[in-house]
């Protein structure tokens, strides 16, 4: 299992969906990816995209100024 | 067995797009999403900027329509290919700086692209007859089709009735019998298939999801275009367009004043791409100048930003002024009274 981290701060929704979903391409099933946002919309939008594209959220979070989404991509 | 077909539908977030997606696929159509972010379709940028609108809950209308669907969305980021597209209109511009008919043509030829390269079969949009005054006319229908490139591969199932049969119809791998025959502005047919789907729930954007149909954006857009003295923009141009005042004192530099704290602290990301200034002395907005401000201009700029604080009405105000490499410098200056910030200063 591979784990990386997409730093997306500072870009507003959707472009921290549009860069989760091309770093996800170059993954493999079972990877682990975190995505650091500045945008709160990503807690929403990712997780849709999750849904819609078979990943799995394993944790979102807030760190100061910081949104923070853990995902597994899917088969 | 007959093949699985499989179609792309594009996605803007509203109805219409969501209702063409879903007459599709209740033909047993296999049909995935397909959005395309030009930099302009901007509903959750302001969001994300401004503090007032942080209540409300918010979320990414394609997405959202996938989900209720249950189909995969392709986001595709065309940023870059979208300028050729709004600077070179080949069909002019709407009623502000809009180029809805070179901008359909552009995102189906996208689209047909993306079915190629992979094994899709055929495109669809929520396009209706009459339901836009420049991209959505009996006229321009044929248009989209043939300058796009997709000619009959192009399927609008909400008004199909009303055109000749395109090859999916042709071939059987839908039943033209069970398309629609929509025409006009009413969204009475609409909001009838939607009860009909049972959607309680959906966005109704109306060419509002892009900030090219806004007036005031628009003239932002050519204020910036005339500035410069070419179109050329970037994504920065197109995200501090949709943020704050922007006030031009002369044609060399302009303001541009947060409204909120929201702003603010999206405008500080900016602060080593711009001289910015703030008021030391009383509480006030942070500013960006752009362009380039000789040191009368700056003085200028520093009255007018003192206008937009608390210090308004004192007699000097204490200025901070930052440039792009964290140098500083202080000015004492006399706010600007409100009738000395002319009209037309504001863009």
């Amino acid at each position: 299992m591979n784990k990386e981290t997409l730093n997306a701060r500072r870009l507003l929704c959707p472009l921290p969906v549009i860069r989760t979903q091309d770093k996800v391409k170059q993954l493999k099933a079972g990877d682990q990816l975190e995505v650091v946002c500045t945008d709160p919309g990503v807690m929403q939008d990712i997780p849709a995209w999750c849904r819609i594209n078979g990943h799995k959220v394993l944790e979102t979070k807030s760190c100061d100024h910081d949104y923070i989404i853990l995902l597994e991509v899917g088969a | 067995m007959s093949k699985q077909r499989k179609a792309v539908a594009l996605i803007s977030g509203g109805l219409d797009s969501m209702l063409a997606a879903k007459t599709v696929m209740e033909q047993g159509v296999h049909v995935e999403g397909i959005n395309f972010f030009t930099g302009f379709c901007v509903e959750g940028h302001t969001h994300a900027i401004r503090n007032k609108d942080k209540a409300k809950p918010k979320r990414n209308n394609s997405l959202w329509v996938a989900e209720q669907l249950g189909m995969k969305l392709h986001i595709v980021d065309v940023i870059e290919e979208y300028k050729n597209v709004l600077i070179n209109p080949k069909h002019g511009y709407g009623a502000h700086m809009n180029p809805c008919l070179d901008c359909k043509i552009f995102m189906v030829n996208k689209a047909r692209q993306w079915i190629v390269e992979n094994d899709f079969d055929f495109i669809i949009t929520g396009e209706v007859i009459g339901q836009r005054p420049m991209s959505q006319r009996k006229a321009t229908m044929p248009v989209v089709a043939r300058e796009s490139g997709a000619d009959d591969l192009l399927l609008r199932p909400l008004c199909a009735k009303n055109l000749p049969p395109t090859l999916p119809e042709r071939e059987g791998w839908v039943d033209r019998e069970k398309l629609h025959d929509i025409t006009g502005r009413s969204r009475k047919p609409q909001m009838a298939m939607a009860e009909q789907f049972g959607f309680d729930d959906y966005a109704q954007p109306a060419g509002g999801c892009c900030f090219l149909t806004d007036k005031n954006y628009s003239a932002k857009l050519v204020d910036l275009w005339q500035a410069q003295g070419n179109k050329e923009y970037g994504l920065d141009d197109v995200m501090l367009l949709k943020v704050g005042r922007h006030i031009r004192p002369q044609p060399n530099f302009k303001l541009i004043v947060a409204r909120e704290e929201g702003e603010g602290r999206f405008l500080q990301g900016y602060k080593n791409e711009f001289i910015s200034m703030n008021s030391l002395s009383h509480s006030g907005p942070l500013v960006l100048i752009d362009g380039s401000p000789s040191a009368e201009d700056l003085y200028l700029a520093a009255q007018i930003t003192a206008r937009f604080g608390q210090g308004r009405d004192a007699e000097h105000v204490e200025m901070n002024v930052v440039n792009k490499d964290g140098s500083e410098r202080r000015l004492q200056v006399k706010p600007l009274k409100k009738e000395e910030i002319r009209e037309e200063w504001y863009v």
